[in-house]
């Protein structure tokens, strides 16, 4: 099989390569990228004023399988990726069971072999199901395919077992990716901390619980010298202290998801259940610092934390609802309609964020266009705007932040490894 | 000056101009509970549906003894023998009672948001009697009411606010609805009992209670909420009450006339002196006679939206 994709404004921040060029695929892999390709392929796309660009990597993806099935699967969730945009997850070992043995490892990859549209990459777990007592085989989760360890959702609290962990990763040649949060800290909270938890009656999340604990991390990582990520950052000081890491030359990464940049804690005032996560959406001042971490390079990358659950789980009393949000679908249109847009970002440093630097930070040979690569692109119609809505989400869940809301920026198709998994057409 | 709003559910919500309408209206069903046949027939035909989650004797009652005097029907659903127990969601129970046609349910929820969640999902009327920590808009419209019966007016009026201001809904509906209608709020508590960022409110913040009833026509007294936050960090009852206590010889050195308030139920001894609960400045028994005139108002004045929206 082969796809030319012909005209597109190809954008590989790898090959420092934004311009009008013809992108040939043959089998699963770029055989070549140059101006007016002239060859005999089975399929062409037009991708005549459209952006073409790799397959984004999101690092942050709960696919719910094995043990919530009800909240959504591997087949959906990773249909719901193809939608998006996006050609590689890796997928959050929050699981039942958790990701934190190989025979857990064996079973997803068993379910991923059946079912995934897209690449699946497994994060095991940094301690034996996530309850941050006892470190997992962090050597044996290497060895049978985990990318990555973290007990996302959970921090562990004792600093001597998380830098014990970080010594066994950086032993393992593993990353670690930390969910920072002092939950000693930030206790039953349901909102950012402030005037709004005040009016509201909800019991507050302080930048504090999150910010502290990105410090420890830090500090650990120094000690250790192993490599941390930082997930999600949601508030204005993580990105201070991680900037200031970075100078100092500590190994550390971070993300954060399109919810904090795009959205403030202003739109909990109606108590929409849609807009609770964790961390929380935060203030105007923490938003703009964001921004600014993703305009200045502190902040590496962008990640969904697609987290699906239930109506039943969302749809009841504000402080009883699940915390989290999908965002597979949405996260290429809320970048392009917050940062592109707004000029905050060019083509490129997006196209670092959403896909090269991922694959950097998780040394997945990934994220560019270079001939010869396994071929993961979309073809982006960027101009073209849409509204969000329940009926046309394709992940399980619908717990959307962003529904009703027009957003900038279509995938009309996605390739993985050389096959078109999603077409708008 | 009409009201169109189906619900009732914060004093955040509304304008001067709405919270003032319903202290007319309230002024003129004020009357109604004097006459010897306590009784309108201004919801005849009508449903209101008590549907309490929390155990409420003072408030429910009020707002039954309101609805019947509006000649409405009134039922009362207590959650611990309701479907409630056997797992139905908060949406669904408001779509039952809804499908039985009822025109109007008053609501009190544990989870702040509540009243406003049921509202949404609902085209019947939802009245707030309280919902978590975030509003009791009758309890602040009948102390308001109150306060103007006694005083004449609202604006330039200082009132204090005195206790646990952070878990109380009837502060924030209190610090709404005064600053709105021009009074000035100074809000006196141990700081643990002070949620953040209040003073965005346009309240001013004192630490030191005979300061803060200085020049005070008016202080509004709250209960030590502790059934309300577990394991939150609550001043000791005695040494709270040496340093906020309301007592007659803190009255002493305020106004003569000073305004006592309480919304109740009194814990004695911890937030005011028994003498101060009996005593000549305290209305807090006329404030539950105020209760039912303000809920009638409020009642009244929902089922008029619903009815002229149809």
């Amino acid at each position: 099989m082969s796809i030319l994709i012909k005209n597109g404004r190809i954008v590989d921040p790898a090959n420092k390569v934004d311009g009008l060029l013809d992108i040939l695929i043959e089998g699963n892999k770029i055989s070549k990228v140059a101006k007016n390709i002239k060859a005999h392929a089975h399929s062409i796309i037009d991708a005549t004023n459209k952006i073409v660009v790799p397959g984004l990597i999101d690092m942050h993806v709960h696919l719910r399988q094995p043990g919530r099935e009800d909240k959504e699967t591997v087949a959906t969730a990773t249909a719901a990726a193809a939608k998006g945009g996006v050609t590689t997850v890796l997928a959050m070992p929050n699981t039942n069971p958790a990701m934190d043995c190989a025979e857990s490892i064996d079973l997803l990859k068993g379910i991923i072999n059946k079912n995934a549209l897209v690449n699946v990459l497994i994060c095991g777990t940094i301690t034996k199901n996530r309850l941050g007592k006892e470190l997992s085989e962090i050597g044996a989760l290497k060895k049978n395919g985990a990318y990555a360890i973290s007990d996302d959702g959970c921090s562990i609290d004792s600093d001597e077992l998380m830098l014990e962990a970080l010594k066994k990763a950086k032993q393992a040649g593993i990353l670690t990716i930390c969910h920072c949060e002092d939950k000693r800290l930030s206790g039953k909270g349901v909102i950012n901390l402030g005037f709004n938890s005040t009016r509201l009656g909800l019991r507050g999340i302080s930048n504090e619980s999150e910010y502290k604990r990105v410090g420890r991390d830090i500090e650990l990582a120094e000690k250790s010298g192993a490599a941390v990520h930082i997930a999600h950052i949601s508030c204005r000081e993580s990105v201070e202290i991680i900037a200031k890491a970075k100078k100092k030359g500590v190994k550390v990464t971070c993300e954060t998801a399109p919810h904090y940049f795009a959205l403030t804690e202003d739109e909990l005032l109606g108590y929409d259940t849609n807009m609770k996560m964790n961390p929380p959406l935060r203030s105007k001042e923490d938003l703009a610092l964001i921004k600014q971490g993703l305009k200045d390079g502190t902040i590496d990358a962008i990640a969904s934390d697609h987290a699906p659950h239930t109506e039943n789980e969302k749809d009841i009393e504000f402080e009883r609802a699940e915390f989290g949000v999908i965002g597979l679908e949405t996260e290429l249109a809320a970048s392009i309609t917050e940062l592109i847009n707004s000029k905050l970002l060019d083509w490129g440093k997006l196209v670092e964020k959403l896909s090269f630097n991922p694959a950097r930070i998780l040394s997945i040979d990934k994220g560019t266009l270079s001939e010869g690569k396994i071929a993961d692109i979309v073809v982006i119609s960027c101009e073209e705007e849409w509204k969000v809505r329940k009926s046309g989400l394709v992940s399980k869940s619908r717990n959307c932040a962003f529904l009703g809301r027009t957003l900038k920026g279509v995938v009309d198709y996605t390739i993985c490894n050389g096959t078109v998994v999603y077409s708008a057409y | 000056m009409l009201w169109t709003k189906k619900d009732l559910l914060g004093l955040e919500y509304l304008t001067q101009g709405e919270i003032e309408l319903i202290l007319e209206t309230a002024a003129s069903f004020k009357e109604v509970s004097t006459r010897e046949i306590k009784k309108v027939p201004a919801l005849r035909g009508k449903t209101a549906v008590n549907l309490f989650y929390e155990p409420s004797t003072r408030t429910r009652v009020s707002f039954e003894v309101a609805a019947k005097r509006l000649s409405a029907d009134v039922i009362n659903i207590a959650t611990e023998t309701s479907s409630v127990r056997k797992g139905e969601t908060l949406i669904d129970t408001g779509k039952n009672i809804q499908a039985l046609k009822a025109d109007i349910i008053i609501m009190r929820h544990n989870c702040s948001g509540a009243a406003n969640m049921l509202a949404r999902a609902l085209d019947i009327s939802v009245v707030n009697a309280g919902d978590g920590w975030h509003e009791h808009p009758t309890q602040a419209l009948l102390d308001i009411f109150t306060l103007k019966e006694k005083l004449g007016k609202i604006k330039g009026l200082n009132v204090a606010i005195v206790g646990d201001i952070a878990h109380s809904r009837v502060a924030r509906s209190n610090i709404w609805g005064l600053t709105k209608l021009g009074a000035n709020v100074t809000l006196c508590a141990p700081k643990m009992l002070l949620p953040v960022e209040i003073e965005k409110t346009g309240v001013k913040i004192s630490s030191n209670i005979d300061e803060a009833l200085r020049n005070a026509d008016a202080v509004n007294v709250l209960r030590m909420q502790f059934e309300r936050d577990e394991g939150a960090a609550f001043p000791e009852q005695l040494d709270y009450y040496q340093r906020f206590g309301i007592t007659e010889e803190r009255l002493a050195k305020a106004k003569k006339d000073i305004i006592v308030m309480h919304p109740g139920p009194i814990n004695r001894g911890v937030e005011m002196s028994s003498e101060v609960a009996d005593g000549s400045n305290s209305v807090i028994l006329e404030q539950v006679t105020n209760g039912i005139a303000v809920r009638m108002a409020v009642l009244f004045l929902v089922a008029q939206a619903r009815e002229t929206k149809t």
